[in-house]
């Protein structure tokens, strides 16, 4: 018994390092940058405390603004097309009559694994308005008459973010739901079959109802990630009239680009708070629902 | 009987497009990597041509994007290999020992999953000053060792698939707990080392914030931030930009043909768990 209690000490050695990592590499800089956001520093002389200053600047800072409702925007558009088109493959895929599965799983999987910021680069030079394929292809075959300038347009640079991640995405959401329908036991379908429903009812009424909760799932999830939105949209740059900056970007800009690093501070604490509202109202949304 | 045929044609015309949109841009990319730049501005680009190795020279002779590939790897393999050790550690530790608190820390693990990545980069970047770790690969590695979402998965697979008999037949045999989990225990997990480790390393392969703020050499900067350079400096010279994305993706391409079964699997083990 006593040996036993003695091992029970190994338990708080062998999860020790993840918290000494993560106090140092995560909790320290988020106490920092909590710190940073009430003084006032260039990054050279000393820091002088400013209160709130930083964040009064925040709530009247209409860059800032502008930023959450691009990012928005941009989530929204992407979200949509990537979800339902991931829904639509999964089920399709999930059927036991379809060949090279594997294939087409593989394919639609492959853009997720490639560098989103190549993926951007890719995309900013196929819808360049001189050079790119995207133009030619569509002179070629008559639809339009003149090249489009896509990025001077901002309902153009936003879809073409928007459609960066979509494409990237929705292959990944696929194998989620896959691997979602999979779990639902053989015996519901076959006994759906037996009972003699359509291919219809049963997706309806069996599929989609028992795929609820890995949907739900994802869909929360893709809120904490599709609100810091960084790499593409950095690539595709901040679009007309700052149309594409995300929030992410006015972050990296504050800090790393202009050196307000106090008021960058502030801008990731702003962040931060979106993130959290935003999670917990589609949270709540999703719950009311049900 | 026939209305069936017919539905099953129309299914598989909807596959194919999406596939085609899948692949056409990556099909592009190589096709327009091999013209000049007066061919690629002026025409529609559907064969390759021969100019792939011009292309390539003028982007060598100012990007080492090769050294960039290198650092890359070293940089992924290293933080892949501690992100999944010390995941396995802990959550084995969680599973299988009994102590204090074991249930308040372990969700303080998975609260820190939901703090948004970017929330402490400035005062991180900050600290790293401190420590005289800017310009070294020690901040893209070191903290690879606290992955929460790693420890939930290892959790979970050393709850369900390490038995407790193994661990107390270990114990008679004289193993010191250290030892057990090394020699043990880290091979009955190879499965969900398997699928944490895919996930560690296409997620650091594709990190990008943090090499962009903390290296300033450009030989020793990452692949992502060097395509990105790529982009700004050859803003007008589309064939050498081409052959950057070409060279980014060519090697995905080759591991991903390779390892494609295996990594889908994994990513819908972990997607499942998750």
């Amino acid at each position: 018994m006593n040996a036993k209690l003695n091992k029970s000490h190994y338990g708080y050695l062998f999860i020790a390092p993840f918290f000494i990592s993560f106090g140092i590499f995560g909790l320290i800089p988020i106490l920092y940058t909590l710190y940073l956001s009430f003084m006032k520093w260039d990054g050279f002389s000393d820091p002088v405390y400013v209160g709130f200053a930083n964040y009064s600047r925040l709530l009247h800072d209409s860059f800032f603004y502008q930023t959450i409702g691009n990012t928005l925007i941009i989530w929204i558009m992407s979200i949509i097309p990537q979800l339902v088109l991931a829904l639509v493959l999964a089920l399709i895929l999930n059927e036991k009559f379809i060949r090279g599965k594997h294939f087409f799983r593989a394919i639609y999987f492959f853009p997720h694994i490639v560098t989103p910021v190549t993926l951007a680069v890719l995309f900013f030079l196929m819808f360049d308005w001189q050079t790119g394929t995207v133009n030619k292809i569509l002179m070629s075959i008559g639809m339009v008459e003149d090249p489009i300038n896509w990025f001077n347009s901002p309902m153009w640079s936003r879809i073409i973010v928007a459609t960066v991640i979509c494409w990237q995405y929705f292959g990944f959401n696929m194998i989620v739901f896959i691997a979602g329908l999979q779990s639902v036991p053989n015996e519901v379908f076959e006994a759906a079959e037996v009972d003699g429903a359509t291919k219809w009812q049963t997706i309806t009424r069996i599929t989609l109802p028992m795929l609820r909760p890995v949907f739900l799932f994802t869909f929360i999830t893709s809120v904490i990630g599709g609100l810091q939105l960084f790499d593409s949209a950095l690539m595709l740059g901040d679009g007309p009239g700052n149309t594409t900056r995300t929030m992410v970007m006015y972050l990296y800009q504050t800090a790393f680009k202009t050196f307000d690093y106090s008021y960058g501070a502030a801008v990731a604490y702003g962040i931060f708070i979106v993130v959290m509202i935003f999670t917990a109202f589609t949270a709540r949304l999703t719950m009311k629902k049900e | 009987m026939h209305k069936q045929n017919f539905s099953k044609i129309i299914i598989y015309c909807f596959l194919i497009v999406v596939a085609l949109m899948c692949l056409v841009p990556f099909y592009s990319m190589f096709i327009t990597s091999t013209h000049t730049n007066s061919d690629i501005a002026r025409k529609l680009l559907l064969l390759p041509g021969d100019q792939f190795f011009e292309n390539y020279n003028r982007l060598i002779g100012t990007v080492n994007i090769w050294r960039g590939f290198i650092n890359t790897t070293f940089i992924t393999v290293t933080a892949t290999v501690l992100n999944v050790y010390f995941a396995a550690l802990a959550g084995y530790g969680f599973s299988k020992y009994h102590f204090r608190f074991k249930n308040v820390l372990f969700l303080f693990v998975l609260g820190t999953m939901m703090i948004p990545g970017q929330l402490g980069i400035i005062g991180f970047y900050r600290l790293m000053e401190t420590f005289h770790m800017l310009d070294t690969y020690w901040p893209l590695i070191l903290p690879a060792i606290s992955n929460a979402f790693g420890i939930f998965l290892m959790r979970q697979f050393a709850d369900s698939s390490v038995p407790m008999e193994v661990i107390e037949s270990a114990r008679m045999d004289g193993y010191g707990e250290i030892q057990l989990f090394n020699r043990i225990v880290l091979p009955m997990m190879s499965p969900a080392i398997a699928t944490l480790g895919i996930f560690a390393f296409i997620g650091k392969w594709n990190d990008f914030l943090t090499p962009l703020i903390v290296l300033f050499d450009n030989d020793k900067q990452t692949l992502p931030v060097m395509i990105a350079s790529v982009k700004s400096q050859f803003s007008s010279d589309f064939g050498a930009q081409y052959v950057g994305i070409v060279i980014s993706v060519v090697p995905i391409l080759i591991f991903f043909s390779f390892m494609s079964k295996r990594i889908i699997s994994g990513v819908a083990a972990g997607a499942v768990k998750g």
